[in-house]
């Protein structure tokens, strides 16, 4: 049945590709249209530059202080690695890319610009899907920017983080709150529209008053695109060492719910729509890549710890696997020079695992998934059938947080908010439906065997 | 029969020595009796031995019980607060009659279990016979080496009425404790030979003089009686066996007597089924002999016998006044019941008076970790009262912790060691709850004693607790307190003791620093952590000793916890109406720090009736939702939802609200320091 689908996916595929007008409006509609076969036919593509200046004292995510210049080598085995992943995953087509890190504004721009051209060699990469490159504010960074574009890159994420002297200093971030605005004017000159800035919100010692300032002077000055995040402290970096020490303190949970809600309603206020937990975009300006993340779709990861979730259809693999690359940009290198790639880890999703992560990840947009998105990965076993007849549901519901109608499952305003305490419930109902399917399934398999043994 | 702690051990949190006297006292009393009636009977066909038996020819390491006649018999005990020694001794005299062989290794050779060895007491008791040659006559000396807690008086009697002398042992340096005393009464009341050894003389500070005259004030044995000794060195251990011979009368029993044993303990090999330890009252039994249970009544042939040196020692025959043990194809441990009388098929005897069953006084739910390990628990809990049927077991279920039991404990310390050796032995990890007591109540109308059979009933489920309207009165159980302390802690202690409702009954001064207070306290009181403050309260000098006092009226109330309004049947408590108020509070501190925070506010109430005495908020979520972007990388929060939603299954929902069961173990569970 699923390669029955998949023909009927390469069909409608082919279809678009030489029938795409090139606005997004369209591409949107073929997208919905050609179902489910679109899950193993396309995928986003998450390139990972593991280098960094300096570190930041809150971050630990894949990132390495260069010790030589190796760029040459770097971009011959993200060529390569693009190559390999996009053949095993047979995808025809390639929505989106994202140049994350580290920091990738480090890179040399004919990098971004090989690395575009392997995709587009491999794949279908039409000229109108989003690239975004993440941005450090640096002077260095923004006298690149024109570069960058013109290697390809059409939407700009750049990590202000904070317009605060001080607090900049404690992140350990290696930019002047000047730079950051004149890297996002630089930026909104380049992509004006397609321009995203990052701001981090929990910082220590930070107030819900100086938080508003911060971000009214913000608006000031952005595009149409706002990220924000919290501070989370993480194990084994500075910022939570000083924690533990007491010479830094982070705001209370309460602060910070405080300023969560506060910086929701200002954004509001300004026209933006929050279509994320975290994001929030006026004039339509969402970002295609992450909005696939949450939407399920498939996306493949390449360079050093890079995670994708794809099906392998080039070595015969019919479910979608969890990858992760492997994490030492050293090692990444060599093994990427042996195989061709330097895929470390490999987990099979089963069905059931595949829906925990489209809920998990679908519940963190505003809009919540609707029927037919979930139908995509579930067409036997409804919305309304997973979650309609559970109590735990129906309090949540009752209390508003939750909304369950004729478009789908979706937090409300307020809920998004508490979605982490809703997760839960909703992951024990999709696991006792989803497995008494099965069994259900099981035994009427063994009836109709038990009928054609009698026969 | 003794206890106290150790100053090492009292940085365990297991260490709350609670002893039970009274109760201890009636049995002895009972044992009294028996001892006494069968003395009588002995008496009867008293001894006539003829010193040369016959005896089949034995391979040369076999030893010719037959040589042993009733009077180069002794049968003794050892008993001391603990770590005093005795396991020490032990060792000692079971080298010097060469039982076992000198190393430096014999470290307290009777104590086996793994929970013996690590709290230095002896929970199960062991007997071992000796040959000790003595003014060129050569004795059979069985020592039956008793547990060292009055918790373990079941036991305790058991071996007692095997025995007919006690070495009571006194360390040097500390001198009379709580449980010296509780110890001296027992055998003083079993009207036994009773030997002081003063131990540990070779320690610096250690005092001989004081502690003689401390026996002689308390006890009233004049100080040229006591022996001092080192058993650690192996000083004057000579002395101590020559004692025994000359100070402890042999049994009472006749060898033309027909065959008649009693059963004392029992241990269950899986290989050979029931081992029985026997005190033989009277005649002899042989391999080959049938003989039959006069319990059940049912036959057996007698497989294998011998005598425990400690370790089982084969022999051809046991004979009267003789201590041994018995294998005779019982299967199941509860056909060897422990008081059991034995006797030959073809000369049936009336059956000796048993042992009247000791009872429970400290209760307690145990619960099995997950529930899929409950057939598991089931195994082992039956496989552990089989070698301990003091305990008493009863099904119990709790929406929280699931499907369980309720057991009964003599004290705290038996329910400690019951716990340790199911974990240890069994490997089976258990849910243990706040210990209760037993509480009673006297109904107040005809129609209700009716209904019950009686007018008073006992309650050992706070949720079966008969509301105040149809009672005449609350009966609580009272323990009478000894506490032995250095006087400095007096002013501290009499604090303690009045915070806990004691009321003080006498104090005496032993000698110039050490004083014997006296308190009667509720049971309830002493039974959580008492014994814990006691000891930190006085660096651990302080020893602590009880025994029953019978029951008491009580103004009791029965307090509910809600949750949001929604009562809690697991936290329902029986508690005193004085103490209503802290209790409440605690419990609450405790439910606040173990139920997370949910998406509405959580009133957490501790109630007594309609009235609310105490309450704690637990304040709703107001965002709990990672703002934070994944990169792709959800592995880790998909494995943490996951878990959360793991965990959900596992909560128990009252009312609104999901509980965790670990807040449950939290205020159910007694506190760990």
């Amino acid at each position: 049945m699923i390669r029955h689908a998949l023909q009927a996916g390469t069909r409608a595929l082919c279809r678009r590709r030489f029938s795409d007008t090139h606005s997004r409006e369209v591409v949107e509609d073929v997208l919905e249209r050609t179902e489910s076969a679109r899950i193993t036919k396309q995928a986003s593509l998450y390139v990972h530059w593991p280098y960094c200046l300096r570190r930041c004292s809150y971050c630990n995510f894949n990132k390495y202080i260069p010790r030589e210049d190796n760029e040459h080598m770097m971009t011959e085995c993200l060529q390569r690695e693009t190559e390999t992943l996009l053949q095993l995953s047979q995808v025809s087509c390639i929505t989106s890319v994202f140049f994350g890190g580290g920091t990738p504004s480090l890179a040399d721009p004919s990098t971004i610009a090989a690395v575009l051209e392997t995709v587009s060699k491999r794949a279908c990469l039409s000229d109108t899907a989003e690239v975004t490159l993440e941005v450090n504010p640096t002077p260095v960074g923004k006298s690149k920017l024109e570069d960058f574009f013109r290697a390809g890159v059409n939407r700009l994420s750049i990590g202000v983080q904070s317009l605060q002297d001080k607090d900049l200093e404690i992140l350990g971030r290696d930019h002047s709150p000047q730079q950051a605005l004149q890297t996002v004017a630089e930026a909104r000159r380049l992509c004006p529209g397609r321009v995203s800035v990052d701001v981090m919100f929990g910082r220590p010692e930070q107030s819900v008053e100086s938080w508003e300032n911060e971000l009214s002077e913000l608006l000031r000055v952005c595009d149409d695109h706002v990220s924000l995040y919290q501070l989370t402290l993480e194990r084994g970096t500075q910022l939570f060492k000083q924690v533990l020490q007491g010479e830094v303190t982070l705001p209370t949970e309460e602060v910070t719910a405080e300023m969560y809600q506060c910086a929701r309603r200002t954004l509001h206020q300004h026209g933006f729509l929050q279509y994320e937990v975290s994001n929030f975009a006026r004039q339509n300006a969402v970002s295609h890549h992450n909005r696939s993340y949450w939407k399920g779709t498939q996306y493949i990861g390449v360079g050093p710890g890079a995670h994708g979730r794809f099906v392998p259809v080039g070595e015969g693999g019919v479910l979608r696997e969890a990858r992760t690359q492997t994490l030492e940009p050293d090692i990444w290198m060599r093994e990427v020079q042996q195989k061709g790639h330097a895929t470390r880890r490999r987990i099979q999703l089963s069905h059931l695992e595949l829906l925990e992560e489209v809920l998990v990840m679908g519940m963190r947009m505003t809009d919540g998934i609707n029927n037919k998105h979930w139908e995509l990965f579930s067409p036997h076993l409804g919305l309304h059938e997973v979650f309609g007849t559970s109590s735990d549901v129906k309090e949540l519901l009752q209390r508003g947080q939750l909304i369950l109608d004729d478009r789908g499952l979706r937090c409300s305003w307020e809920g998004l908010a508490l979605l982490d305490s809703m997760l839960p419930a909703l992951l024990v109902e999709l696991e006792r439906h989803v497995n008494q399917r099965l069994q259900e399934d099981d035994h009427a398999k063994g009836q109709t065997k038990r009928n054609s043994d009698l026969q | 029969m003794s206890l106290s702690l150790v100053r090492r051990c009292c940085d365990t949190p297991l260490l709350r020595r609670v002893l039970q006297f009274k109760e201890y006292r009636r049995k002895i009393q009972s044992c009294n009796m028996t001892y006494t009636l069968l003395r009588h009977r002995w008496m009867k066909g008293l001894p006539v031995f003829s010193s040369r038996m016959l005896s089949t020819k034995t391979d040369k390491d076999t030893i010719d019980l037959s040589k042993f006649p009733v009077e180069r018999i002794r049968n003794f005990c050892i008993i001391a607060h603990i770590d005093h020694g005795k396991s020490t001794l032990a060792d000692r005299l079971l080298e010097m009659t060469g039982a076992i062989a000198k190393t430096d290794k014999n470290k307290q050779v009777l104590d086996k279990l793994q929970v013996e060895r690590e709290r230095g007491i002896t929970v199960k008791a062991q007997t071992a016979s000796l040959i000790y040659s003595h003014e060129g006559e050569q004795y059979l000396l069985n020592l039956i080496d008793t547990p060292g807690h009055v918790d373990f008086s079941y036991e305790v009697s058991r071996s007692i009425s095997a025995c007919q002398g006690v070495l009571l042992i006194v360390d040097a340096n500390q001198g009379i404790q709580a449980q010296t005393v509780a110890n001296f009464y027992l055998a003083f009341e079993a009207q036994m030979a009773i030997i002081p050894v003063i131990n540990k003389i070779d320690l610096k500070n250690a005092d001989p003089e004081r502690v003689e005259s401390q026996i002689e004030k308390v006890f009233d044995i004049p100080t040229e009686e006591c022996i001092r000794i080192s058993a650690k060195l192996g000083t004057n251990i000579e002395q101590v066996l020559q004692a025994v011979v000359e100070r402890i009368p042999p049994p009472v029993a006749s060898i033309d007597e027909p065959f008649k044993a009693l059963v004392f303990d029992s241990n269950f090999d899986h290989y050979r089924g029931v081992v029985a330890n026997i005190a033989l009252f009277g005649g002899r039994v042989k391999k080959g002999d049938r003989i039959v249970s006069a319990y059940l009544g049912k036959t057996y042939e007698v497989n294998e016998l011998g005598l425990l040196r400690p370790a089982e020692h084969p022999t051809q025959k046991l004979f009267a006044g003789q201590v041994g043990y018995i294998i005779s194809g019982m299967k199941d441990v509860k056909e060897a019941q422990i008081g059991d009388t034995l006797y030959l098929q073809e000369h049936p005897v009336e059956a000796l008076p048993g042992f009247k069953p000791a009872k429970a006084m400290v209760f307690a739910g145990m619960y099995p970790m997950d529930q899929s390990e409950y057939p598991a628990l089931r195994s082992a809990i039956d496989r552990l009262t089989l070698n301990d049927s003091s305990v008493t077991v009863q099904r119990d279920s709790s929406m929280a912790l699931g499907a369980g039991w309720r057991l009964g404990f003599l004290g705290l310390l038996h329910m400690e060691v019951f716990n340790q050796r199911l974990e240890q032995e069994y490997n089976a990890s258990v849910i243990v709850t706040a210990p209760t007591v037993p509480y009673k109540a006297v109904f107040s109308s005809p129609k209700l004693i009716k209904e019950h059979g009686s007018e008073e009933i006992t309650v050992v489920n706070p949720s079966h607790f008969p509301d105040r309207s149809v009672v005449s009165e609350y009966l609580e159980p009272m323990v009478l307190g000894t506490i032995l302390t250095p006087d400095t802690y007096t002013g501290k202690i009499m604090t303690l003791a009045l915070n806990r409702r004691g009321i003080q009954k006498n104090m005496v001064y032993i000698d110039d620093q050490r004083v014997m207070m006296k308190y009667l306290f509720p049971l309830n009181e002493i039974v959580v952590d008492f014994y814990d403050l006691l000891k930190s309260m006085s660096s651990g000098y302080a020893s602590f000793d009880y025994e029953n006092a019978g029951y008491q009226a009580a103004d009791l109330i029965k307090m509910n916890i809600l949750l949001n309004g929604e009562p809690v049947e697991e936290l329902i408590t029986i508690v005193h109406r004085e103490r209503a108020y802290n209790m409440g509070k605690a419990m609450c501190e405790r439910l606040k720090d173990s139920i997370p925070r949910q998406m509405f506010e959580v009133a957490i109430q501790a109630a007594i009736g309609s009235k609310v005495i105490a309450r704690e908020t637990i304040k709703a979520f107001r965002k709990n939702v990672l703002a934070k972007c994944y990169g792709g990388d959800i592995t880790r929060k998909m494995k943490l939802l996951k878990r959360q939603a793991e965990g959900k299954k596992r909560m128990r929902r009252i009312g609104n609200v999901e509980v965790p069961k670990d807040a449950f173990i939290n205020v159910l569970k007694r506190k760990e320091k």
